[in-house]
């Protein structure tokens, strides 16, 4: 049985689109999200980083967080928590789910 | 350590920021007083010569936290006062006004002052260094569409205050005493490409220029270099360098040599007497050498690494330099301080501005540059932490991933 997708669930990309250690970043409306694989999982936070303006996606994967490409603060994926200077505000992280080869991040204001 | 002990932080900057916030974190209940000569919260230099220079953002963006943070975590902040005597034996600091602070363990973050050109007119209105918050202001005021800047210097410094006046529509040109720019900090590739840049985006730049004076008459008009060279000038900034806040220091018979002597803990030759960012000469395991490092990095890192090591801890301060600059919105990140390199290796396009040249010195990774490449900077890093020698050939190759280079 097919389950109805909400409209809070947006399909973003594909499952091979992501790799381990090279995360991608999309688009939805007017949010800019990057979505990382670690152990075959996925997740999904805002790609903007809360220190200065910079892409975490194109950041580095260490672990589990991912290390600003700009200055290199450190935030957990999982939980968006701001782990190292001079990142000191968490980063906010979105509910993903896999469906068909596809991968959903739910947009929903919490 | 006791509730009852006292440290005090010299030097209100981002290390002295980092190192307060840095005690609390790892626990320390005592006394935590910073002492800063500058009248602002703790900030960060970089945006000085970019966005803060520009106007994109202003002042507050800098702090490293508001005031109510200081208040919240106990820290006593004090702005506007200055140090003028340590007394090690009683362990007591002397302040500007008499008062005296006794001091459990200190913390010198003095940072650095700028080297200023001692010149005839070198002190006439208009001729501008740029280090400190107030500088900054100051400039940012004159930056107009048609104002004629002279920068002095084609250090970063330099560089930066450039692409932000042209951003401003200034006119700008760059007097450097050397061949290149970049000449102390980057192989000559680079040196060249920052050149062909700063052209391509308006700037006027005169290698192997001696500036003699500064004329004008009640304020800067022109620049004189040696060769009856001159530039019209309507202000001027200087960056020829900066040298170590010392003098509490050496008054205080620590060991001072370019900066305040300290070992991989951030000790001087005082055991109760720390110090770090700018203002430290201090051992780096990977080069191989003692230096004293101008960064925001080290400002950050080694403050906090120190902070730990006052409350208790023993981890050494043990980083790779690292450095970015932001110009024209190009990004350049360094890691390493390569010295007596054998060869370049490029990787990327430097027409499309985006590569990343790496600095071998018999094979061995020993720094890289990268422009718009932080992520392949990264794995530089990691191919330097674990002594690689990749081969070179790969290392140019856009289609080997420099991940599949690393050992193991």
């Amino acid at each position: 049985m097919n389950e109805t997708i909400a409209a809070d669930w947006h399909c973003v990309a594909k499952i091979d689109e992501v790799l381990e250690d090279e995360p991608k970043a999309v688009q939805i409306g007017n949010d800019y999200i990057a979505l990382y694989k670690i152990d075959d999982r996925f997740y999904a936070t805002d790609d903007i980083c809360t220190h200065e303006f910079a892409s975490l996606a194109e950041g580095f994967v260490d672990g589990d967080c991912i290390e600003c490409p700009l200055h290199a603060g450190k935030f957990h994926i999982p939980t968006g928590k701001a782990m190292a200077a001079p990142v000191t505000e968490d980063i906010r992280t979105y509910p993903v789910k896999v469906e068909g080869g596809e991968i959903f991040v739910n947009m929903a204001k919490p | 350590m006791t509730e009852s002990e006292t440290f005090i932080v010299i030097g209100a900057g981002q290390a002295g920021g980092r190192a307060v916030e840095a005690m609390r974190a790892c626990g320390f209940t005592g006394r935590i007083q910073l002492l800063g000569a500058e009248s602002h919260l703790p900030y960060e230099r970089p945006p000085l010569s970019k966005k803060l220079l520009t106007g994109e953002v202003g002042p507050q963006t800098t702090y490293l936290h508001d005031q109510a943070f200081y208040d919240d975590q106990g820290i006593e902040l004090r702005l506007g006062t200055d140090a003028v005597a340590i007394d090690r034996k009683a362990r007591t600091l002397e302040l500007s006004r008499g008062e005296t602070l006794h001091y459990d363990k200190l913390l010198l973050t003095t940072g650095a002052r700028v080297r200023r050109l001692s010149i005839p007119g070198a002190t006439l209105p208009g001729v501008h260094y740029l280090r400190n918050m107030d500088d900054c202001l100051a400039i940012r005021e004159r930056l107009s569409e048609g104002a004629r800047l002279v920068v002095i210097g084609g250090g970063f410094i330099g560089l930066e205050a450039a692409a932000a006046a042209r951003a401003r529509g200034c006119a700008v040109t760059i007097l450097e005493a050397a061949s290149l720019v970049l000449n102390r900090v980057a192989a000559p590739e680079i040196g060249r490409f920052y050149e062909q840049l700063h052209r391509a985006n308006g700037v006027d730049i005169c290698t192997r220029v001696k500036v003699l004076e500064f004329t004008g008459d009640g304020r800067i008009e022109a620049v004189v270099c040696e060769g009856g060279v001159t530039c019209p000038a309507d202000f001027v900034i200087v960056g020829v360098g900066v040298e170590a806040e010392t003098k509490l220091a050496s008054d205080a018979d620590l060991d001072v040599d370019n900066g305040i002597v300290v070992d991989h803990h951030g000790r001087s030759s005082d055991d109760r007497i720390f110090a770090a960012g700018d203002v430290t000469n201090h051992p780096n395991e990977a080069l191989g050498r003692r230096l004293r490092l101008e960064s925001w990095q080290n400002a950050q890192n080694q403050a906090i690494a120190v902070a730990r090591v006052m409350c208790g801890g023993s981890e050494p301060y043990r980083e790779l330099p690292w450095f970015w600059s932001d110009q024209y919105g190009l990004n350049l990140q360094m890691v390493g301080l390569p010295e007596d390199w054998d060869q370049i290796v490029m990787r990327g396009d430097m027409a499309a501005q985006k590569f990343t040249a790496f600095y071998l010195r018999d094979r061995l990774v020993i720094g890289a540059n990268a422009v718009n490449s932080p992520r392949e900077l990264r794995f530089a890093r990691m191919l330097m932490e674990q002594g690689a020698r990749p081969d070179p050939a790969s290392l140019a190759d856009p289609n080997i991933p420099l991940k599949s280079l690393l050992v193991g």
